[in-house]
This record gives structure tokens, sequence and C-alpha cells, in this order.
């Protein structure tokens, strides 16, 4: 290795409206290294790669290509530049061969196919790299795995020698991990320099000769693999304690409410994607859900609530066995969920529909016969708006996709609470929401718990999390990784716990 | 370069002003044809109008026209609203004639208030199996509806073929190959043109009104086209959900073909439609998917029709000339709403909108 520089971002800044994706951002490539991105969800990593690949401008902040100062306004002069980046969802078509996805849309491509000389061109590239790659195989034929050499392989064989790979792992088992590993290393040997973002710290400690963190959108540091240690990354990862003014309540746990015995559920690539999951949940009780995006939280709430098919294990609530029963009688037994997914309006709202329909969706069975009445989910609806002092213009005829997301949320889990559920789960409660509206968020879950209603919540943000919670269980890929107080621990312990250490306490409870 | 870019929901206001200059340059452009064809374009607009309304006769005409294609329009609109796409309902028109003109081969000599009951049943059933098929297929598998129902279509227009032209020929036609006109206790009473298709017409709107707006089942349609996921999440049997939507989707327009069969063409056919089937899809989306659109609409589309067959005769202009007027005023029509819902930026603006 040595110390040509292919890449060299500096100031680099991009605003998404009143959000700072990427604040004068640092980062630089050599020629013929491995280097890791490290950071927590929404710092800034997809945001940074997707700037040197083209496909954001930067609002402000110069790139410099092997030496050149340039300007990638899209993806094909990314390309044209030598940069690759492979997509976190493949874009393969399915029914077409290995070898005719590489072509397809390769510059290199003649009108009329020359199968042999390509294929010619292929093998020895297959050969060089050590891919296990046919040519002929469909698409639709393959392993996740597979699917993710041929897209790497698609890069190459288009002359990329700066390959961004973003989160490659996050798919594969851990035997397949090894050979991409494996690949990585020949193609960093052949002279190409490859930047990985991850959140594996055991994974970054493996492959990586420099390591850059990034946190809220900044950089924290570059730093040599040799001279730190995983601690030390998660520590620069997660950051210093903040202040919030997250009030904690204490409240005397009341009883058992939920048991959870080793769940296990696979996701549409037949992995894990919750492994034995086991924990208790108290009356009275906020317990913290903390991890990684997709770690399992969205399966672990949907299984929950029946959405979502587990394989194995056992829910027990008030002394029966949930799992297997369809959602409408979980609903119905009283258990709550007010998930908010990426997009916010995907499961508990009905987003082009207005305020009273919303609060009809959980309330229009009651009525006997076969109509509908809007007459007291008015009421209702008038009445979480006054109480939670959302913001709409009006409560009908004007659908809850209008409104800030602040007031959405608050419709969503206001009609929740009106429901007086027996259980509430509770997933990014606060995703996209300013702090007055995060605090009344906050307020409300305090007041449920006060009332010794068993709480669960999902989050992402960590402080919120240790200053809310009475306990936070850790996930990572599907495992509980740890149950902690969070007034005993640090924020560097689940940190570690996050990125798959799993902590000596809860060890000895998995195996009991 | 120019990018075409989302609009905001645009204000009643400005839909009405766009739709109505949509019109006046569809009118407008159509003239350039009205005069290559040889006849004054005013004088025509104006014997379109009178076409529709200038007598009884005439508006008995439109409204005899309108109501098949708003009884349509509902059909299809209950499986729009769920986001299934029933493209099949000139099948399930086809498939309800044939179920009436069934009924009248196997029970001849009912007395005309049974007999039109038990047609009505009949008519549904066989409208509402033709979209019950794809929907199971859809429900259970995860099939397109859309290339589903479409083929159905042929299968039914196929059947109907080979009744007209074979097992159902009437003997009495010396070889003609059509089916026997129905016995007079088999057709739909009517005054002065108006037959009693529009008083059934008006009970389903009605009704159609309370089932989308005010009903249990209407109101988890709605859901369910909106989000499969909230659908499932406050416990709506998905299932069973599509599978009544279906029913009653397939069997409105089946009971199309027993009103236009006892009502007007007075014997099965194959061109009983007469597209009708699609044009209800046009309706039903301009429409909005909301009942008394579809109902203003469908009378929008009848006075279309009826105007564009007075005009042939009246003016002696090919009937190609009529119907190109019709397409010329559909084109802008559908041409406005992509004004209503876009706009175009320029590439400059593009970094702030991404």
């Amino acid at each position: 290795m040595n110390n040509d520089y292919v890449v060299k971002m500096e100031n680099i800044t991009k605003v998404f409206g009143k959000v700072k994706a990427l604040d004068h951002v640092e980062f630089s490539l050599k020629k013929g290294e491995v280097h890791a991105i490290l950071g927590e969800n929404g710092a800034g990593k997809s945001s940074l790669m997707n700037v040197l690949n083209g496909i954001y401008m930067p609002d402000e902040g110069q790139i410099e290509v092997k030496g050149q100062l340039v300007n990638i306004s899209s993806p094909k002069i990314a390309l044209d530049l030598g940069i690759g980046m492979l997509p976190q969802h493949y874009k393969l078509v399915d029914v077409f061969s290995a070898m005719e996805n590489v072509t397809a849309g390769s510059r290199k491509t003649t009108p009329f196919l020359n199968k042999k000389k390509i294929l010619d061109e292929m093998g020895k590239l297959i050969a060089q790299l050590g891919m296990d790659i046919n040519p002929n195989k469909k698409v639709y034929e393959m392993s996740v795995a597979e699917k993710q050499s041929l897209e790497i392989f698609k890069v190459l064989y288009r002359g990329a020698d700066i390959l961004i790979l973003d989160e490659p792992t996050a798919v594969l088992t851990p035997q397949e991990i090894k050979n991409l590993f494996e690949i990585v290393k020949k193609m960093v040997a052949t002279g190409c320099s490859v930047i990985i973002i991850t959140h594996k710290l055991e994974e970054v400690m493996e492959i990586s000769d420099r390591i850059t963190i990034m946190r809220k959108g900044t950089t924290i540091q570059t730093v040599n693999k040799e001279e730190t240690t995983p601690q030390e990354l998660a520590g620069m990862m997660v950051g210093d304690v903040m202040e919030l003014n997250v009030p904690y309540v204490a409240v005397e746990r009341g009883p058992k409410a939920l048991e959870v015995k080793a769940i296990t559920a696979i996701d549409r690539n037949k992995v894990n994607i919750l492994d034995h999951v086991s924990f208790d949940l108290y009356a009275g009780e906020i317990l913290g859900v903390a991890g990684i995006a997709g770690s399992g939280q969205k399966e672990l709430c949907e299984g929950i609530a029946g959405l979502y098919h587990l394989k194995s294990g056992e829910i027990i609530f008030e002394g029966e066995n949930i799992v297997g029963k369809d959602p409408e009688k979980i609903s119905q037994m009283g258990i709550s969920l007010s998930f908010v997914p990426e997009d916010r309006l995907g499961m508990g709202l009905v987003s082009s529909m207005d305020i009273i329909d919303n609060v009809l969706l959980k309330d229009y069975r009651n009525k006997k016969g076969m109509g509908i009445s809007r007459v007291v989910s008015r009421d209702k609806a008038e009445a979480l708006v006054e109480r939670l002092n959302v913001s709409t213009p009006a409560i009908e005829n004007h659908a809850v996709s209008l409104l800030s997301g602040g007031n959405i949320q608050k419709v969503l889990l206001g009609r929740e609470i009106e429901l007086e559920p027996k259980l509430l789960v509770t997933a990014y409660a606060t995703r996209g929401l300013d702090v007055g509206s995060s605090q009344i968020i906050y307020e409300l879950l305090n007041e449920q718990k006060v009332r010794m209603k068993p709480i669960m919540y999902v989050g992402e943000d960590l402080d919120v999390l240790m200053s809310l919670c009475d306990r936070i269980m850790v996930l990572c890929e599907g495992r509980v990784t740890g149950i902690v107080d969070p007034r005993k621990t640090t924020k560097e312990a689940i940190g570690l716990m996050m990125s798959g250490v799993i902590s000596e306490g809860e060890q000895a409870c998995s195996i009991s | 370069m120019l990018h075409i870019v989302k609009k905001d929901l645009p204000k009643t206001r400005e839909k009405i002003v766009v739709r109505l200059s949509a019109v006046v340059a569809a009118l407008a452009f159509a003239s350039i044809i009205v005069l290559v064809a040889g006849a004054n374009p005013i004088e025509l607009y104006i014997g379109i109008v009178q076409g529709c309304f200038g007598s009884v006769y005439r508006f008995a005409a439109t409204i005899e026209k309108m109501v098949p294609l708003l009884v349509l329009s509902l059909g299809v609109m209950v499986a729009f609203k769920m986001r299934f796409w029933n493209i099949g309902a000139e099948g399930q028109f086809l498939m309800g004639a044939v179920g009436t003109t069934l009924v009248v081969r196997l029970l001849p000599n009912l007395p005309l208030p049974l007999m039109l009951l038990l047609m009505i049943v009949v008519s549904f059933a066989f409208g509402a199996i033709w979209l019950i098929v794809p929907a199971f297929f859809k429900a259970r598998f995860g099939t397109n509806e859309t290339l589903f129902t479409l083929m159905l279509n042929y299968i039914a227009l196929t059947l109907v073929t080979a009744l007209q032209y074979d097992f159902w020929k009437d003997p009495a036609a010396s070889g003609m190959p059509k089916i026997a006109n129905l016995p007079p206790n088999a057709l739909l009473p009517s005054a002065s043109g108006f037959n009693l298709s529009i008083l059934m017409a008006v009970i389903i709107v009605l009704a159609m009104y309370y089932f989308m707006n005010r009903s249990k089942i209407g109101f988890e349609i709605a859901v369910l086209g909106e989000s499969e996921n909230t659908a499932r999440y406050i416990g709506i049997n998905v299932t069973k959900t599509i599978i009544i939507a279906a029913l009653v989707s397939g069997g409105l327009c089946g009971v199309v073909g027993m009103m236009q069969t006892t009502g007007v063409s007075g014997a099965l056919s194959t061109q009983i439609t007469g597209g009708l089937g699609f044009t209800a899809i046009i309706v039903a989306w301009l429409s909005g998917l909301k009942v008394p659109f579809v109902v203003v609409n469908s009378f929008a589309f009848a006075v279309l029709l009826q105007g564009a067959s007075y005009i042939q005769t009246a003016f002696q202009i090919p009937g190609s000339v009529a119907e190109m007027i019709q397409a010329i005023i559909l084109f802008f029509i559908l041409g406005s709403e992509f004004v209503l819902q876009y706009r175009f930026v320029s590439d400059k603006t593009k970094s702030e909108v991404a």
C-alpha cells in the first residue's frame, strides 16, 4: 500500500430541506486500501457515498478523484472515473443469465453479442478474483450471495477500480461473509480500492485498513486499524452521553405482563431475523429496544401483534400463548401496536383518509349491524385533537398525510392510547419529529407508565432510550445481546452490544 | 432539460377551470375535422344538444345510453376502490346477458314480475362468478387480475358467439345467425321510451352510495385499497373482503347484461355491450371513484354518445367523424388530468427537489 489518494472529498455538505445530512465531511481513500465507514443509522454514511457515486450533488465542497478535481453529476460519470457502487438492493434481471446481466447496459457491449469473446473475458476476470460465478446461470436460480458476487463482478467488468460496498454483509451467512472478504482481498491485490459501509465492529476489524467514523452527518475521525480497539470505535460511534430533557419517571414495577420465550422467525432470504429472542415485560415499565436498523425490531413488534409469522417460540400474554392467533384476536385481547415504519404512514394510519376515518379504523367494528357511524369517532377525534394539541385545519376531509410528522404521530399514538390497551408496543415513535413534538410523545408514554401499563419502546436514539426506559434490550442480527439497566451501564457498552458483542450477564441467561 | 414533477393537490376551482377549458379546446380542435367533413361546427354542436334534449323521445334515448354506463361504472368503481383492476366489465356484462337468456330458455312461461326478478338474480350471479374466479386466484395465489379479467372477456365473447351461431341459433330466423328475441313476458316495461331499468339504476345508485360511504364492508374495501398492511393490522380478513368486493363489482356488471337484453336489444348478441365495459373504466376513473361524480360523468358520456348518433343522421356526416369528435373530447379531458396533477420544472431547480 502506498500513499496515493485515489479519492479526496473535502468539506462536503448536503442539505435536505432543513436537515443537514452531511456537514463539512472529510473523506479520503488511498490506492489499494479497504476503508470502512462506520456509524449509526442516519450518520450520513450512505449519503456520503451517494455523493461520491453521483446520485446526490453536494451543496458545498469538492471532490478529487485520482488527482483530478471532478464534478460527479451522475452514476455514469462516476463509472467513467472508475467508481462503482454496489446497491443495497440488487438490481438484476431475474430471467437473464449472469452473462446477460453483465453485458446489459455495459458500454463495452456491441450491438450483436459476441458470446464467446465475452465469456472469455468474463472467465479471465472470474478466475483472477476466484469468484464462484457461472455465466450461464439464470439470476432467479441464484442464492443471495451469488447475486451479490454477480453485482460486484458487474461493476468490476465495467471497469471500476474504486468499489463502494453498502452494507454488503447484512444479508449473508458467516460462511458467505468469509467468501466475500476473500474476494475483497483479491480485488485489493489487483489494485482496486474498496470502501465498505458497515456497522459491525468485528468485520471492520477484520477487513479494513483504515476506518472513518461518522456521527450525525459529520466525520468524527479517521483512524488506522492497528491503532484502535473495538471499544474505542464503539465509543466514537455512539458519542458522549447527552443531557436530554426526557424525564424518567420512577414507578414501582408491577406484575409480569408479557413473557416472550425463544421466538424465532425467518425473513425472505431464509435468514434468521429473530433468533431465540426471550424477555419479560412488566406492568408499569418501559422496556426499550435498541439496535441497528434491521436487527429484527420490526419483526419482533409484528410478531407480537400477530402480523409476522413466527417459526417457533411462545409469547405468553394473560396466561395464554398468543403465537399463531390472528391479528384481530390479539388486538381484541388488548395488545396495541403503534408501529411507525420508514414511511411513517405504512401501517397504523391510512394516509389518504381524514382523522375521523382513521379513528374509525379501530372503532367501526364496535357498532352492530352492517353500517358504520362516524358520530362516535367524530367526538373521539375532536377530543384527541384538543387533548394532544394536534394542529390540523380540520378533522374531516383533510387527509392525515397532509399533516406534519409530529401531528401524524400524535394522532396515531393518541388513538392507540384512547383504546386503553393492556399492552402498548410502539416503534420509532419520535422518528423525524422536532424536539417539542417528541417531548409530548415522551410525556404521553410516561403517563401510560404511571397508569401501570406495560410499554415496549423501540427506538433509535440511544440517549433517549437511556433516559426514558427502565430497561433496555439490545438486539443484534435478531439475537438479544443484552438486557441492561440504563442507569447502571454506559452508552459505549450498549454500542458494543449493538455491534454484536454479547454481554456476559445475558449469555448466562440465554443458556438457562 | 425538463422534468415532470407531481403537484400538490389542485383546488376545486382550478379543477373546474382546467376541465372546462379542456372541453372548449377540444371543441375548437374538433371543429377542424368538422369543417373538413363539410359541416358547420357551431350548427353541429347545437345539433348535439338538440339530439340529446330536443324531444322527450331523444332525451329518453340519452337516458337509455346513460343507464348501462352508469351501472357498469359503479361496478368497476367498487373493484378499483380496492386497487383491484377489473378490466373485465365487458365479459361480466356478456355473462349477465347469457344468464338472462338462460332463464327465459329454461322457464319461458313465468309471469313478468317473477321472470324479471329471477333474471336479475341470475344475471347478478353470472357476472359475479366471472369476477370471483380471478379474485379468488388473486387472493390465494397473487395472480395478476388485470390480465386475468381481460382474458375472461374473450372467453365470454367466444361463448356468446358459439351460442349465437350454433347452440342457441334461432331456427325461425331463416339462416341468420341470431338468438331469438325474448318473449313479451321477459321484456322490461317501458313508457314513452323510458324503461324500468332507470328505476333499477336509481336504486343501485342509492345502494352503492350507502355501500361505499356508510357500510362496514365499504370502509374495509377502501382501507384495503389504500394499504394492505393497515388492513391486516386492524384485523380485516383480506381474502373475504376481496371476494365480497368482486361479488358486488362483477354482479353489478352482470345486471347490466340483463337490463340491456330485456330493455334495449331484446335479444342476446355479440354486439350487445358496444364496448361500454371499457368506457366504464374511464368514467369510474374520471369520477375519482366517487358515486355522485360517476352519475354526473355517465350522463356526460351518454350525451356524447347520443349526440354523436344523432348528428350522423341529421347532418349526413359519416359516423367516424362523430366518433372522432367524441375521441377528441375524451383525449383533451384525460390530458387535462395530467396538467392538474403534474408540472414541468427545468433542470436548475432539480437539486432542490431531489
